[in-house]
């Protein structure tokens, strides 16, 4: 098979729409896993810390924590991976705080986002990007 | 084969009232489901999906695990301690199993 | 001769590459305090073996992240703290037809164990020189009547973490002369050769790039005082040996196997260089 300039040019377009379309597929993803959260109720911010390394050395293991005084849920999500949903965590009327630390998989660098259901109802939301290095030298 | 093993760590005595910081670890592969083997057939999903811990049966922490959370599951968080009593945690298992662990704390 | 030459131009890249146009950080300027009570030294002068090469010795812990050397400030947060426990269990343990624990003839892995790892590796009666696994697995087969221990299994990996953790703090103490001179004279060799198609010898990144990134990782001096280790990646333990696997293999090259002369002989050298520096193991890393 000969190449045209047309076949050409329609392969590199594919290609463009191949690398394209998993983008707003992923991005759907986190915002239906995050709507499932909230209801879809509005995102308001502040009030919600969420830390994380801005730099991960290796994405199997990145610590991270969050913070929101008074809130009744916090729900963590990696809008990079397969699958967005991390962690919820539920504080009871026990909870010391309601802050709470984990360590989680990154699949690739990406925004974390953590939302946090207030005792008014309302939501507020915070995000950090987390480089994940993909080096591992070994092993 | 897992071998899984909780811990956690709560100081031994505390002033009521206080606020203490627990640091919970269950030894567990935390298999994703999205794990390939040699044969390139999937490894089935299988993780703690929950972990709850209570101060003498009231709530502190009820946590939702996804498999984005590392092998060897690490929660850290607080508690109060209105009195002397026991935490206890539980752990639970995709395959069905609970994991429990219990840890008394005096009030001086 | 061709060949020859074209390979030499690709050494020579490459060594240009790592060292000119690679990117430096700076290491952490920080100390470890296991749980606040077990200071590590992790910056010590080099020994005088290293004179001309190294002037100072410092800790893959120092290279990494705030959050990895946080993990291993604190035993709690340092997973492989599972691993001990799990091996200073089964230290008690009978196990073999001799129907012995470790603990019968050595006693409290606390007290039997105290300043080993910090010996390893060590000439044996026979004039061989052995390793930890080596040790342990003798112990099992000729004294327990129970069945050696693969050099990268669970129950190895846990022993040697529970006979590590009773040197922490203890400065390493390898011996390189008598017996084990020829041992180490051949690990130096080792060290300094290039393998693989990437023409690398240990040097050309732990001595000569220590600091510099080689992609995104932050190349450290390739000590190995805090092996075995808890690494990220595995999300386990990696023993000494099957580090040295790892780089051998990332130069793309046909490495030689855990439990093989060369890695007894490389893992005495190594030891060495890292005198002055205390035992950390088993450490946090990458």
């Amino acid at each position: 098979m000969t190449m045209t300039r047309r076949d050409a040019l329609a392969l590199a377009m594919g290609g463009v729409a191949a690398t394209m379309l998993p983008l707003p597929a992923l991005a759907d993803a986190s915002a239906d896993a995050i709507a499932k959260f909230t209801g879809g109720a509005s995102m308001g911010e502040g009030g919600l810390t969420l830390t994380a390394p801005e730099i991960a050395e290796n994405g199997n293991t990145v610590p991270i924590s969050v913070d929101a005084p008074g809130a009744a849920e916090i729900a963590v999500f990696a809008t990079g991976n397969p699958t967005p949903a991390v962690a919820t965590f539920k504080f009871g009327p026990l909870a010391g705080s309601q802050m709470a630390s984990t360590r989680i998989r990154l699949q690739q660098t990406q925004d974390v986002i953590a939302v946090a259901k207030m005792p008014d109802g309302t939501f507020v939301q915070a995000k950090s990007t987390v480089k994940v290095t993909i080096g591992g030298c070994g092993g | 084969m897992k071998n899984v093993r909780p811990r956690v760590k709560v100081p031994k005595s505390a002033s009521a009232g206080d606020v203490i910081t627990i640091k919970t670890l269950i030894s567990h592969p935390m298999e994703s489901g999205t794990r390939k083997d040699k044969e390139g057939n999937v490894i089935p999903r299988e993780i703690i999906n929950r972990f709850t811990c209570e101060f003498n049966g009231e709530s502190v922490i009820d946590v939702t695990l996804e498999p984005a959370i590392s092998t060897n599951p690490y929660i850290e968080f607080e508690a109060k301690v209105p009195e002397a009593g026991e935490f206890k945690f539980t752990w639970y298992d995709d395959d069905g199993s609970v994991y429990e662990d219990t840890q008394k704390i005096t009030v001086g | 001769m061709t060949l020859r030459f074209s390979r030499t131009i690709l050494a020579a890249t490459a060594a240009f590459g790592l060292s000119a146009m690679a990117l430096h950080a700076e290491m952490a300027n920080d100390e470890l305090n296991i749980n606040g009570d077990l200071p590590i030294t992790v910056k010590a002068p080099a020994a005088e073996h290293l004179k001309g090469h190294l002037d100072e010795v410092y800790s893959g812990w120092l290279f990494r992240s705030d959050e990895t050397r946080a993990m291993e400030q604190d035993d709690f947060d340092n997973p492989i703290m599972i691993f001990a426990e799990q091996g200073m269990e089964t230290w008690d343990k009978v196990d073999g037809t001799a129907g012995k624990s470790c603990a019968d003839c050595h006693g409290a892995i606390e007290e039997g164990m105290k300043g080993v790892r910090a010996t390893m590796p060590k000439v044996n009666s026979k004039g061989e020189l052995w390793s930890m696994e080596d040790y342990i697995n003798d112990c099992r087969t000729n004294r327990m009547g129970a069945e050696a221990w693969g050099w990268d299994s669970g129950p190895m990996h846990n022993m040697t973490v529970a006979i590590t953790v009773q040197s922490r703090g203890m400065p390493v103490n390898v011996k390189i002369d008598g017996e084990a001179a020829p041992f180490w004279e051949k690990g130096k060799e080792i060290y300094y050769t290039r393998y693989g198609q990437l023409e690398l010898s240990c040097a050309s990144c732990h001595e000569e790039n220590y600091g510099n990134f080689i992609r995104a990782d932050h190349l450290s001096q390739g000590q190995i005082n805090a092996f075995p280790t808890y690494r990220l990646k595995n999300a386990g333990v990696v023993s000494i040996q099957n580090r040295f696997k790892g780089c051998v293999r990332d130069t793309r090259a046909e490495t030689f196997a855990v439990g093989s002369p060369e890695f007894h002989d490389l893992e005495l050298y190594v030891a060495s260089r890292g005198m002055g520096l205390d035992i950390e193991g088993g450490g946090v890393r990458p």
